[in-house]
């Protein structure tokens, strides 16, 4: 069969993309026409900007969600005659397969298009939580740190400033290796690292509901439990239901990953801390007698919303980068993993003959990041607006 | 002076507006900020722009420097300075006439002065622009300048960054600024809002002085009628957009001939007002949003004078008052209504009976320790001063008033009655509870719950992330009031209709809210654990006039019926007479006067009260004043003078012998009837001290 | 002024003791020791024969004390074989047991042998460290000046087609990582296959195969234009949209204060305005991110001096980590450590000296 025309091939690519447009067009009509009731997220749809990141990020996360349904082939598996074809060459002998390579195969003959769909998936499932679990330690230290100052923030902050003096590539060498995985660091730092979330949603109900007992009980129990559970599968890899868990490579790259952040979100947070304690409000709610937890979690962290949501899209971009930059020296993945950066690590051996393999994985990962960047962009704009 | 400029004769306006309409553009609509605006400025005069907070009179002010950013755009009328249309202009003759021929003053003279570039090369800039002046003789004026602002030390302070000089200092280089080329006219926009009575006391002279010497004529902005009357010819207020009242501030004081200043001046405590017999009156209502203005007459809903049919019918033009010399009037209705007719008796009330001692302070003081230089941490570390031996009792039922200027300590004194730092030392004793080194953290909840505060700053009182309602539901649960949910409920809706408030609000997020009604939504949690004794910190401070009325009187009336007791912080001395019944005025950490109000506003005085008395403006044309301008800034708290605080800037030290005022800290002695003053002047001299008030003999 | 630089290099030294015991717990994990042993001595070694290499070269003593040892502390190891050689740490770094000293760790001027280039460490670095320097003296000669031009004019009219695009730019500039942008500008400019290279050798527009080299070896001898603008232009790219965005934002914070409003009610042109009142405030916020940014730099040369083939010091901690070459990792990561001190040190001293409403308080 011949080879496809580029017109062909971004016809046939948007074709297998459908259910991630139908998706799209779905989010952005009912955004549209709620958005005066949705808040600063119906704001967003007011920016230009806002839209287009948004846009550009929810395409990405549609095409995780539904990867199984876009891939043309096995992400994994070589196909004869395929090595390095370029992109639109039809297999050779496609009997029940897809009988083409979209964007063409790699050095071992895998296809370039599914690799990407894929890859998107290895990303999305590690970046927005490691994001997330960075910023629930960066706040439980940050808080406190700013509130209650003296010794207590001149220990933390030289503890964050002693992470943030290592240079994060150094640290990666250093601790994501397979020697390491086989000591008790990553499972120890985990350990701490994932008990600070439940420490957080924990605290944060007891200083609500404390005048209420019976609530606090209910709430504080049910998260207790899930946490546990949650704890017990993610940290010990031992969920007997079997719905938490995380391969020790997994493990290694996340727990490096959330180091490298949590000490810059605790500085940012530090920072807010500083500024809004000063107000009245938190002065009233000391003269009723309320706990340092209360004033923190109730009356200083909701009010630093804005800035910690657009650090957040940043810090999720940032963190895939990182995760790239894994992948680019083989730190923490299986040689075989779909994983962007790998892939273009993979690719750059041939890339003055054969770009593709690396361009294609380099575009997305682009792509992705431009578009976190834009949506916090569009959303530090319109939360200013106000 | 640019050269070009057609020849101008002088008995024509400086300034003339015509029919200006200014308008905002936003992405869903186009907001109308100034209407239909009209106003002349003859050459020598001084027009002054009354009105409050949203009226557009700052926006008018912009206009004129056509300088209305990129969402603000002239929709209509002629700005004509000395015969030249402003709004025709190109941006190059702006840029000749601006800084030239016009000067602006602003609010905030910390921010519109550049921190990084020296106050002689900031002053010097000016003639170098407009008159290609050379270097060194535009530091020769700027020098000159200097010294004309009365600022000590001139090339010290021309070789200075901003942040070295005082609010005060700075606000008199800005002016200095303004006057560099000589303008024919100066706009002062709230040039004294941001500084301390004494201090702003020193700039009105000055601007007066300045103004006479150099025959400028002002467009001077202001909230404040009293400040207007000390500076100002003319006056014109503004109401929602509009001018609604222009005339010889004689005219406009004396003979208003408008609905809205006559409301206006009923909701300010002159001297005559009293909370028993002659209560303020609150303006009705609300100030109407810019796309929310009634048909006809803008201050037709809040009018007492409103005729329906006549009032809402139609456009309302500026309508000539007979008899008087420019006199204008946005009334249809100014013949119709008996200006002269007293004031319809409000509600009276008996002046409450003042109970037993609730709270005592004995000899407390409180002590900061702070690191001398905040970025080269270590070192030595100072002492902060932050109040001294304070003493004096409340009762139940009673008003108590705390005066003093920034840095008295008065804040802190809050804060260590509240608990929220210790004392250092003394006694505090609260119903029959040492208080003085218990935390709030350690108080128990009767204690806390029946001690709060009001807050100064309406915008901050409140959590913007959480509903009010919510917020009174959390205070009544940390006070314990209520056994369920649905109880707490209940009362935080009495509480809301205690503050008159609707009780809709309770769903409300604060940001919907206006500034008066966060207040009261404050005033409402305070009240949340029917608090006996209440700390309020500037409550009204940062309202506007007819709204601190308001607020003033609920103030009052919650205090009537829980006989609670207040303790008022204030630097305002005209609301402090009209609602306390004890006055304690305080200077650096030191209580300088205690008394009652009468004893407080009657010789004899402190030297400080007396300088404070007079530094307050009084929007009254028959009061006649004793001018007493202090030298100098509060001096620091870090490092206080030897002996009496004061001493630096008392104009009555040389008469007391042997200069022991330097050495000695006076006593506080009591002269007469419980009346206490810190002074070492002798009982001969303070006898004699005439009174800073004296009511003109009409 | 004294006192806080004293104060600032006490800090300094303590970050990075605190690190360095760090770098060395992590590569002197048995596991890692295992794997030195073998990459050393042959891959097919049993427990036995790897604990004794260990012990033999030194590795069997307590961390603690070998970590005295590196630092020169304490006496670095002696030993004497059966057959009466002498063998120990300071006999291997100073070649005869008669000139080596008791003790010879960093302190005294020692900083190891490079298992991985079979040299001292002191050697490989300075000579690696010497190509790199002149690697960020481009880079930065090229990023900051267009950093602080595109923020400056992007700032100078919030809102405006400039700003929009210029920000748009620098956003974009910000999503790229060197890894990305290496492989676009090696695929666009240095492939004679595909890209820009075959149309302009087929309109005879250059010489060579290719307009730009994408291996940068030959940078080592001679550095030219074509050798040397894709390393460049990819470790600058990335940090160059960071630096615009905080200048833009500092410069359209400036624009909005009132002191530019009073200029501008002064008479004094935009250009002035700009020149004489914005920029100097606006420059404090950018000077302290440039400095910081230096350390940061550090990802982006071991990504680049990789990819292309650069041998400096980032190429070189790549080689010791994926070798565990312990003492050079070491070396390496105090010079990093260092290099993100002493940055951080220049940032505050400017930023005060930047800044006169601090200097002079």
């Amino acid at each position: 069969m011949e080879p496809l025309s580029w017109f062909e091939i971004l016809a046939r690519i948007a074709q297998q993309l459908l259910p991630v447009w139908v998706a799209l067009v779905l989010t952005y009509a009912l955004s549209i026409r709620f958005k005066r009731r949705l808040g600063l997220y119906g704001k967003l749809f007011d920016s230009t900007v806002g839209m287009i990141g948004f846009g550009i990020v929810m395409f990405w996360l549609f095409v995780a969600l539904f990867a199984n349904f876009i891939v043309t082939h096995d992400s994994l598996s070589q196909v004869s005659g395929m090595r390095n074809a370029v992109p639109g060459s039809a297999l050779r002998d496609p009997r029940d397969l897809y009988p083409y390579y979209l964007l063409g195969g790699d050095s071992l003959a895998r296809d370039v298009f599914s690799r990407m769909v894929m890859g998107a998936r290895e990303v999305l499932r590690i970046a927005p939580f490691a994001a997330m679990i960075s910023f629930m330690i960066g706040i439980t230290l940050g808080l406190p740190a700013g509130y209650f100052g003296g010794k207590l923030d001149t220990g933390l902050t030289f503890l964050a400033n002693l992470v943030l003096a290592f240079p994060v590539i150094l640290l990666f060498f250093l601790l994501v290796a397979p020697e390491i995985q086989e000591t008790p660091i990553p499972r120890v730092m985990a350990g701490i690292l994932f008990l600070v979330p439940i420490l957080f949603v924990t605290v944060l109900l007891n200083a609500r509901f404390f005048t209420q007992p019976a609530k606090r009980n209910l709430y504080v129990g049910i998260v207790l439990a899930v946490g546990a559970w949650a704890y017990v599968g993610l940290v010990f890899n031992a969920d007997p239901v079997g719905l938490w868990s995380m391969s020790p490579n997994l493990l290694n790259v996340f727990v490096a990953v959330v180091f490298v952040n949590a000490p810059t979100v605790f500085r940012i947070v530090r920072g807010i801390t500083l500024d809004i304690k000063t107000r009245d409000y938190v002065a009233a709610a000391q003269t009723r007698g309320e706990g340092p937890w209360y004033i923190m979690l109730w009356e200083i962290l909701p009010n630093a919303r804005g800035p910690l949501i657009v650090d957040f899209c940043l810090r999720i971009g940032y963190t895939t980068i990182l995760l790239g930059t894994l992948g680019f020296f083989g730190l923490g993945v299986s040689p075989e993993s779909p994983d962007w950066g790998s892939t273009i690590n993979a690719g750059r051996r041939l890339l003055t003959v054969y770009p593709h393999p690396a361009l294609v994985p380099a575009l997305s990962l682009m792509s992705l990041v431009l578009g976190l960047n834009l949506l916090a962009d569009g959303l530090r704009e319109e939360s200013l607006r106000d | 002076m640019t050269e070009n400029a057609p020849a101008w004769d002088e008995t024509q306006p400086i300034l003339e507006i015509e029919n200006l309409s200014i308008s905002f553009f936003t992405r869903l609509r186009e907001i109308p900020a100034v209407m239909d605006f009209s106003c002349r400025v003859m050459k020598g005069e001084a027009m002054g722009l009354v009105g409050e907070s949203g009226c557009g009179k700052s926006t008018v002010a912009l206009a004129v420097m056509r300088d209305l950013g990129v969402n603000g755009r002239i929709v209509g009328g002629k700005i004509r300075f000395k015969g030249r249309d402003l709004t025709a202009m190109s941006q190059e003759e702006l840029r000749q006439i601006r800084g030239s021929e016009i000067a602006m003053i602003y609010q905030e003279p910390m921010a519109s002065l550049n921190p990084a570039m020296k106050i002689g090369d900031q002053l010097a800039e000016v003639p170098m622009i407009h008159q290609k002046m050379p270097k060194s003789q535009a530091r020769a004026l700027a020098r000159q300048l200097v010294a004309d602002v009365r600022l000590p030390d001139p090339d010290r302070i021309l070789d200075a960054y901003p942040h070295q000089l005082s609010g005060g200092q700075q606000q008199r280089i800005v002016i200095a600024m303004a006057l560099m080329s000589k303008p024919a006219l100066l706009i002062l926009d709230e040039p004294t809002t941001a500084l301390d009575v004494t201090v702003e006391a020193g700039i009105v002279d000055l601007v007066n002085d300045l103004a006479a010497k150099y025959g400028t004529s002002m467009l001077f902005i202001s909230h404040n009628l009293g400040l207007v009357m000390e500076v100002c010819d003319r006056i014109t207020v503004m109401y929602s957009g509009e001018a609604v009242e222009t005339g010889n501030i004689t005219d406009v004081f004396d003979k208003m001939r408008h609905p809205y200043t006559q409301a206006l001046f009923r909701s300010i405590p002159l001297p005559g007002a009293d909370k028993t017999s002659r209560p303020l009156k609150a303006i009705p209502g609300n100030f109407p949003l810019p796309h929310e203005r009634p048909r006809g007459c803008n201050f037709g809903p809040r009018c007492d004078y409103f005729v329906k049919g006549r009032c809402d019918a139609q456009e309302i033009p500026m309508l000539p008052v007979a008899g008087d010399t420019r006199h204008d009037s946005r009334c249809i209705r100014f013949d119709e209504i008996d200006w002269n007719a007293p004031i319809a008796a409000g509600v009276q009330h008996d002046s409450s009976h003042i109970g037993e001692v609730v709270l005592s302070m004995e000899n407390v003081r409180k002590y900061y320790e702070v690191a001398a230089s905040s970025l080269f941490k270590g070192g030595d570390t100072k002492v902060v001063k932050a109040n001294e031996t304070l003493s004096f009792d409340a009762r139940e039922g009673e008003t108590l008033a705390i005066v003093g200027e920034s840095g008295c300590g008065k804040s802190t004194f809050a804060k260590v009655l509240m608990g929220l730092e210790t004392a250092t030392d003394g006694q505090i004793m609260l119903f029959d509870e040492n208080v003085q080194s218990t935390p709030i953290q350690h108080r128990n909840t009767d204690t806390v719950s029946s001690l709060q505060m009001v807050f100064q700053n309406p915008f901050d009182t409140l959590n913007p992330s959480m509903t009010v309602g919510r917020q009174i539901v959390r205070a009544l649960e940390i006070f314990g009031v209520g056994a369920s949910d649905a109880e707490r409920q209940q009362r935080m809706l009495e509480l809301l209709d205690l503050v008159k408030l609707p009780r809709e609000f309770a769903n409300r997020m604060p940001r919907q809210l206006s500034g008066g009604q966060k207040q009261r939504v404050g005033i409402a949690r305070a009240f949340a654990g029917n608090a006996k004794v209440v700390i309020a910190d500037e409550p009204v401070s940062a309202l506007d006039v007819s709204v601190q009325a308001a607020v003033t009187e609920l103030l009052m009336d919650i205090q009537r019926k829980n006989r609670t007791t207040l303790l008022f912080i204030s630097h305002d001395l005209s609301i402090v007479r009209y609602l306390s019944d004890r006055v304690l005025v305080m200077y650096l950490g030191h209580v300088v006067e205690l008394g009652t109000t009468d004893q407080v506003f009657a010789p004899p005085y402190h030297p400080y009260t007396e300088a404070l008395l007079s530094a307050v403006p009084i929007a009254d044309t028959r009061i006649e004043k004793k001018r007493i301008v202090l030298e100098g800034d509060i001096p620091s708290a870090v490092n206080p003078p030897p002996g009496c605080p004061f001493q630096t800037r008392c104009r009555w030290k040389s008469q007391v012998p042997g200069g022991i005022c330097e050495t000695e800290m006076p006593p506080l002695r009591d002269v007469g009837g419980g009346h206490q003053v810190k002074c070492h002047l002798s009982a001969e001299i303070l006898a004699g001290m005439e009174p800073v008030f004296t009511v003109a003999a009409e | 002024m004294l006192l806080f630089l004293f104060r600032r290099i006490g800090l300094m030294l303590v970050t990075a003791l605190c690190l360095t015991i760090i770098v060395f717990a992590l590569t002197n994990m048995p596991a890692k020791l295992e794997t030195l042993a073998k990459t050393q001595a042959g891959s097919r070694m049993t427990d036995a024969e790897v604990d004794r290499w260990l012990e033999r070269n030194g590795y069997a003593s307590p961390m603690l004390v070998r970590y005295g040892e590196w630092l020169g502390v304490l006496p670095g190891w002696v030993r004497t074989e059966d057959n009466g050689t002498v063998t120990g740490r300071c006999v291997a770094l100073r070649g005869t047991a008669e000139a080596a000293g008791e003790r010879c760790g960093i302190l005294q001027g020692d900083w190891g042998f490079s298992t991985r280039f079979r040299a001292g460490v002191a050697e490989v670095l300075t000579a690696r460290l010497g190509a790199t320097g002149l690697l960020m003296l481009w880079v930065l000669a090229v990023m900051v000046p267009m950093a602080l031009i595109v923020g400056i004019l992007a700032g100078m009219r919030e809102g405006s087609r400039t700003d929009r695009a210029l920000s748009t730019f620098a956003i974009a500039s910000t999503a790229t990582p060197e890894y990305v942008s290496g492989v676009l500008l090696i695929a666009l400019l240095a492939s004679s296959t595909v890209g820009l290279s075959p149309l302009l050798v087929s309109w005879g527009w250059i010489d060579g195969p290719v307009l730009f080299q994408g291996n940068a070896r030959s940078a080592l001898d001679d550095i030219t234009f074509s050798n040397f603008t894709l390393p460049v232009l990819t470790i600058a790219l990335y940090g160059m949209g960071y630096v615009a965005r905080i200048t833009r934002a500092s410069m359209t914070e400036v624009m909005t204060q009132q002191y530019i409003r009073t200029a501008r009610l002064k008479g004094v042109s935009f250009g002035k305005i700009v020149v004489r009142h914005a920029l100097r405030n606006a420059l404090i916020a950018p000077f302290t991110v440039i400095m910081l940014q230096i350390p940061w730099l550090l990802n982006g040369v071991v990504i680049s001096e990789v990819l292309f083939s650069y041998p400096g010091f980032g190429w070189t901690l790549y080689e010791a980590a994926i070798n565990n070459d312990i003492e050079l990792l070491l070396a390496s990561s105090v010079v990093a450590v260092v290099v993100v001190l002493v940055t951080q040190l220049i940032s505050d001293v400017g930023y005060v000296y930047l800044n006169p409403r601090i200097r002079i308080s």
